[in-house]
Order: structure tokens, then C-alpha cells, then sequence
């Protein structure tokens, strides 16, 4: 461990893990500004991108939470305290841009504000998971 | 653990969104308004379609009812001819795209608790030629229609509301097929036609056509561009085809009829959904020439819907609070007129029909109500006439449509549900 943090040697995502947790932040990212045009503009138009945004975000997203609950078993005891709070992090984001759906399946301005808020929360709980996940993480198999 | 959390979190609150039910019966003039109120999950209960069997519906002691048609393809309103021959519309329309994930979930949700046959797009003629009482002879009088659903015969012209049109027929006496493909009046609003059923009836004089033409959306959520020419009554003139609105602000007036005597226009409205178990209570109402009755900006007068914005105060101050509140979601379909033909008990009022709800966890509707008049209005509760489609397990046998008076004395009732026309009579004295 000690000899890792030496180095410095972080291993990135796996590719594919990687382009799954490419998804959430921009989508959920779009949802929010998308909520601020319907706020300002009334159109439904962009209540109903916000939507599909978020539900393009849970779709990908849910399997960036499966890859990262999956690692969490296959990687050896030593590292996995980042591995958790990334898991953690990236299952919260999951959960609140669920409820986020389920706000935005209410009809016209019902959904406003809290759509909104919910809408901020998960971006910035994606671009906290994104943060940690690019960050990389150190194997422990390479410590031994 | 979060995801678990959140899990039960929702369903506390989709629960917490049941509560208070069931509330005491929604009727009359001025019904009890609870706060608008709505989980994380819109209450659904769709009763699945259940079969009869050997039973039949529960009709008032005195009365019997009897099936005259079977296997039809979704029949939805009827009328019955000088003759005394029934004319059923039957069909099914609408075209509105999903636009949002919801809709394809709850697309397939309500989809569960209709009849899987295709709609007929056609009118069937039933007729009792030796007035027996068994509709011996079932026939095609016209197909190839879109969806038709109002239905008016007057100035010896049948006229049928398409989901996009209306169109109209020569008919004489005793006539059981059209001659000929139908004439068209009138374009109806047509465009996405998410509520598309177009209730129609006459003026007495047989001059005017008043067709009903739903919202495009629950509240707005189509977009305001989408309700133009919607959520109203158009007065069409039956000889040129032109119109003009009559009222506004009716979400979905799904039947019409005129009162015999006044001649005063009346309507069954459905309401809007989303905002609770005990809210809005569909409605009976007289239509005021010019009346504007709330849709979208308010419900039951002067009660503010925040969903539909950009807001309207000045709208909202003109709203016309309706006659009398049949409850929420029952999902009135039919409505007609009664005549002393039908028995002392229920000689002075009008029947209506509902389909029943799927807006709430426990049912509603699913039952023809008879709503007693006094002085030309509705006055006292509602009784039940044609019950008992609800079974005990929460399924459904039929759901009520249109319902017609045959002035010789019986109460017709489509169910777009078994595919059947019931007919209610007096039992033989």
C-alpha cells in the first residue's frame, strides 16, 4: 500500500466502465438546464427533455452502479475504501435521479420546483462520482 | 441501503397519498373539496376485465335487464330510432404520441383494464321486430367510419361524430343499411385527439348540433399550443357545418343531451386527474351559452390548478362552478334524459353512465346512476340503476358507456368492456 502511494500508480476504469460513467453527468446535466428553460419559458417541450434525459441517465447510470457494486467483491481488501464511497456516491446519484423521474412524471408545472432542485442534486452528485471514478483506483493485487 | 431507503421512502409516500380514502360521497351542487394532493406514484388500480358467467348486472327491484347484443367491437354510445331500432357507434380512436417515459408505462398500465378487441370504426343496427324484447336481427349499417361515437338522428339525416369529423347519413323509416358512404359536415379537432371521443347531440328544432371535443392532455401537459379549439362545445349549424364555441373550459365533455321541454343543453364532464383520490369531481352540469367552466386554470369555480401556467386570473374569475358533482374519477360516459315510460321511481331525472376510475385505490363508478330532478334541476343523491360489474376481488365484468332512453320504456346501456348492450325494463306487473 504504502509502497503504491509511492508511486503514485493509479489504474484508470476499465474503458467500458468508463464510457458507462460518461452518461449521468452530462444527462443529468442537461435535465437541469433544460428545467431552468421550462421555468422561464413555460413550454412543456422542455419538461418533457428533461424526462428523457433523466431517464437516459438511470439507464446507462444503473449499469456504472452494477460495474462499480462489482468491483467492490472482486478487488482485494486493502483498497477498497475509495471503492466504497465511489459505490456509495454513484448509488446516491442513482436514487435521487430515480426520484427525480418519478417527480417528472408529474404533469405540467407539477413538477416544479422540486423537479428543479432534484434536478441540481443529481448533477452534482454525478460530477461528484464522475470525479472520484476518473480519478482511478489503485489495485490492490499490485501491492503483493 | 440508500437505494432500499429510497425505496421504502417512496412507497410511504405513495401510500401516504391513499390515505383518506374512502371519502364521503362527492354529490351535489356543493361538494366537499379536499387539499390537492399527490405521492411520488399517482394512485392506479385498474380493475382487470372479469367474466359474467351466468350473472347478470343488478338493476332496482321491479326492473330486469337483459343483454340484446353481444361480441360487438367496442361499443360506446347509442340512439335509439323512431322505430324503436338501436343504433350502436362503435370504435376506438386517439393518436396521441408518447412523449414522455411516463406515458409509455401508464399506456400499458390503463391498457390492462380494457377489452382486447380491435373498435369496429362502424354502426350496428339492433332490431326487435315483433317487440318481444330479444333483439332478434343484428346488422352493419354502416362501416368504415373513424372512430365514431356521438350520434343524432334529426332532419331525417343520421349524423355520427367521427374522432375527426362529423358526417351524416339519409335515413328513412326502417332503413337497416345506409345507402351510401357518408356526407361530411364538418372538420372536428382532430390533432393528437388525446381525449377523442366526440359526444354529440341536437338542438330540439333540429338546427344546431352540439358536439363535444375533449382537452389534448390531464392539465396542459401537452403544451398549451396543443388545446386549441379543445376542452369545449361547439354549436355546429346541422344545415352548413359552420360552428362556434358554445362553452369553454370543459376538460372533457364526453355526453350531451338536451332537456326535454327547456331544451336547455346539458353535459356529463370528466375532470382532471393527479391531484388526489377525492379530486376533481367529474360532473352533471347545464351549459350556459358563452360559459366558460374552468379547464385548465381552475376546477369547481374559482379553485386555482398551479399546474396549468402560465395562469389566467381573469379566467379563473369567470369560471362557472358546474350544476351538481357526480365524484371524482367515476368517468361519466353517458348521460340521457328519463320519461315517466321508466316507472313512477325514476321518472324525473337523467341516467348516467360511468366507466368507472383507475385514478385511485379503490374503484369507483363502474355503475349507471340515476340523478333525481325536481324543477328542472338535479335534486337529491344519486341512485344506483344498473350495478354490481365491480366483483369482490377487485376485477371488473363491464364498464358502462353510453346510456339511451327508449321512450316506449327501457334504459339502453352500452359496455365497451363485454362488448355488450344491456337493456333495462320494468318487469312485466
Amino acid at each position: 500500500m504504502v509502497a503504491l502511494s509511492h508511486l503514485g500508480v493509479s489504474r484508470p476504469l476499465h474503458p467500458l466502465h468508463a464510457i458507462l460513467l460518461a452518461f449521468p453527468l452530462p444527462l443529468f446535466l442537461g435535465a437541469l438546464i433544460s428545467d431552468f428553460a421550462y421555468r422561464s419559458s413555460f413550454h412543456i417541450q422542455w419538461a418533457n427533455f428533461s424526462s428523457w434525459l433523466i431517464a437516459g441517465g438511470l439507464f446507462v447510470g444503473a449499469f456504472a452502479v452494477l460495474w462499480a457494486l462489482i468491483n467492490l467483491f472482486r478487488r482485494g481488501p486493502a483498497s477498497k475504501g475509495r471503492l466504497v464511497v465511489y459505490f456509495v456516491v454513484l448509488l446516491a446519484t442513482w436514487g435521487f435521479g430515480f426520484v427525480n423521474a418519478l417527480i417528472h412524471a408529474k404533469d405540467a408545472w407539477a413538477t416544479m420546483p422540486e423537479g428543479l432542485y432534484l434536478s441540481a442534486i443529481t448533477t452534482l452528485l454525478a460530477l461528484v462520482a464522475a470525479w472520484i471514478g476518473y480519478s482511478g483506483f489503485h489495485r490492490a493485487g499490485e501491492v503483493k | 441501503m440508500i437505494r432500499s431507503s429510497l425505496l421504502i421512502g417512496t412507497l410511504a409516500l405513495a401510500l401516504a397519498a391513499c390515505n383518506g380514502e374512502p371519502e364521503p360521497p362527492q354529490y351535489g351542487a356543493s361538494p366537499n373539496l379536499p387539499e390537492p394532493q399527490r405521492g411520488l406514484l399517482p394512485s392506479m388500480k385498474i380493475p382487470r376485465p372479469a367474466q359474467w358467467g351466468n350473472d347478470l348486472p343488478k338493476v332496482p327491484q321491479g326492473y330486469k335487464i337483459q343483454p340484446i347484443a353481444t361480441d360487438l367491437k367496442i361499443p360506446r354510445q347509442t340512439i335509439v330510432l323512431p322505430n324503436g331500432d338501436i343504433l350502436v357507434a362503435e370504435g376506438s380512436g386517439g393518436n396521441a404520441p408518447t412523449l414522455r417515459p411516463k406515458d409509455l408505462i401508464a399506456g400499458f398500465i390503463k391498457s390492462l383494464g380494457k377489452s382486447s378487441v380491435k373498435g369496429g370504426d362502424r354502426l350496428t343496427l339492433l332490431r326487435d321486430a315483433d317487440g318481444d324484447g330479444t333483439y332478434e336481427m343484428q346488422g352493419v349499417f354502416a362501416d368504415k367510419l373513424n372512430a365514431p361515437y356521438g350520434l343524432a338522428l334529426v332532419n331525417g339525416s343520421i349524423y355520427v361524430a367521427n374522432q375527426d369529423a362529423l358526417v351524416r347519413f339519409a335515413y328513412q323509416d326502417g332503413q337497416t343499411q345506409a345507402s351510401g358512404p357518408p356526407v361530411k359536415v364538418a372538420d372536428l379537432p382532430a390533432v393528437i385527439n388525446h381525449h377523442w371521443t366526440k359526444a354529440m347531440t341536437a338542438s330540439a328544432d333540429g338546427r344546431f348540433l352540439y358536439v363535444g371535443i375533449g382537452s389534448n392532455s390531464n392539465i396542459t401537459e401537452r403544451g398549451m399550443d396543443a388545446e386549441e379549439d379543445r376542452a369545449m362545445v361547439w354549436q355546429i349549424d346541422s344545415q352548413t357545418g359552420a360552428h362556434k364555441p358554445y362553452a369553454t373550459g370543459l376538460r372533457n365533455p364526453t355526453a350531451l343531451t338536451v332537456q326535454p321541454g327547456s331544451g336547455q343543453l346539458w353535459a356529463v364532464v370528466n375532470e382532471r386527474d393527479e391531484i388526489g383520490p377525492n379530486l376533481v369531481p367529474d360532473y352533471l352540469t347545464s351549459l350556459q351559452e358563452g360559459g366558460f367552466y374552468g379547464w385548465p386554470y381552475s376546477y369547481w369555480g374559482q379553485n386555482v390548478d398551479p399546474r396549468a401556467q402560465p395562469q389566467d386570473p381573469e379566467k379563473v374569475a369567470a369560471a362557472i362552478r358546474p350544476d351538481y358533482a357526480l365524484g371524482s374519477h367515476v368517468a361519466a360516459l353517458g348521460v340521457s334524459f328519463s320519461t315517466p315510460a321508466m316507472g313512477e321511481n325514476f321518472a324525473d331525472g337523467v341516467f348516467v353512465g360511468e366507466h368507472g376510475s383507475w385514478n385511485r385505490s379503490v374503484p369507483v363508478g363502474y355503475r349507471v346512476i340515476f340523478v333525481p330532478f325536481r324543477d328542472g334541476k338535479p335534486a337529491g343523491e344519486p341512485i344506483d340503476f344498473v350495478s354490481g360489474f365491480l366483483v369482490d376481488d377487485g376485477n371488473t365484468r363491464g364498464r358502462p358507456v353510453g346510456v339511451t332512453v327508449d321512450p316506449r320504456g327501457a334504459l339502453i346501456v352500452a359496455d365497451d368492456l363485454s362488448n355488450t348492450i344491456w337493456r333495462v325494463t320494468r318487469a312485466s306487473p
